[in-house]
């Protein structure tokens, strides 16, 4: 990280790496967002992917909280006999 | 999903020992009488969430900036949280001025003559990802990618639970 960084401190060319290093990064986060609308293009603009990826976030928060309060409800009718044995069934 | 041929030394399983292990502990200290009242259902879901929370925390191999802000949100108590970011943040000023005018600087000038308006949604991402604040631009994107992968993870194991729970 630090060479990256004194190298692009030297000249004004050398900012096209860093540029570079951005779109990878980028890209990445793209694949792993979930495609719903439109066909997967391969050029979709940074800031559409940091908004996708910002908008999935949240939506993930979301489901964690949708799922922890649903878990606690089940946990409060479920008995310990039916929790032990589903227990013992996942951990094998 | 399959949980029956769990990879032992998988995040999936990792995360899945861990976070069972705190709902049983969480299930076995609820009151006997009130269990269903709508202030214990509340705090059980505080407890579970910060539970899934910190058990994904832990069961990263390669220890994160996100993971290691998470495990600090959720052990350290308000009071001293607060502090602590005061100081951070003003630090933290110093140094993104100083970094945008020599190395950052072409890096920003290229993203914004892009088309401009990035610095909103990266203001955002840093915001959600737990640590955002404090991480340069690559290892936000980097830490955000591990993050997500993480997240989905985390749900698809908490799903399958609460479905095991809701059969009858």
């Amino acid at each position: 990280m630090s060479s990256r960084r004194s190298r692009s401190r030297q000249s004004g060319s050398n900012s096209r790496i860093t540029d570079d290093q951005i779109n990878d990064l980028v890209s990445k986060l793209h694949q792993l967002l979930p495609e719903i609308r439109n066909a997967h293009s391969d050029k979709v603009s940074a800031a559409k992917v940091l908004q996708e990826t910002c908008n999935y976030i949240r939506s993930l928060h979301r489901e964690v909280d949708d799922l922890s309060e649903r878990l606690s409800e089940l946990l409060a009718t479920t008995d310990n006999a039916q929790a032990a044995i589903i227990r013992s069934l996942l951990m094998q | 999903m399959d949980l029956h041929n769990l990879n032992p030394s998988s995040l999936k399983s990792r995360f899945t020992t861990r976070f069972l292990r705190a709902l049983t502990e969480i299930n076995a200290r609820k009151p006997i009488a009130s269990s269903s009242s709508p202030r214990e259902i509340f705090q059980r879901y505080r407890r579970i969430k910060d539970a899934a929370d910190t058990s994904m925390a832990y069961s990263v191999r390669s220890r994160r900036t996100w993971s290691k802000a998470t495990l600090w949100r959720l052990r350290t108590p308000s009071h001293r949280r607060r502090l602590a970011s005061f100081g951070r943040r003003s630090s933290l000023n110093k140094t993104r001025t100083t970094t945008t005018a020599s190395h950052r600087g072409a890096v920003v000038v290229q993203i914004t003559s892009r088309g401009g308006g990035l610095g909103v949604q990266l203001e955002e991402l840093r915001e959600l990802v737990p640590g955002g604040e404090a991480m340069d631009l690559c290892n936000l994107l980097d830490e955000t990618a591990h993050y997500i992968k993480c997240l989905t993870t985390q749900v698809q194991v908490m799903r399958t639970i609460a479905n095991l729970y809701s059969l009858e």
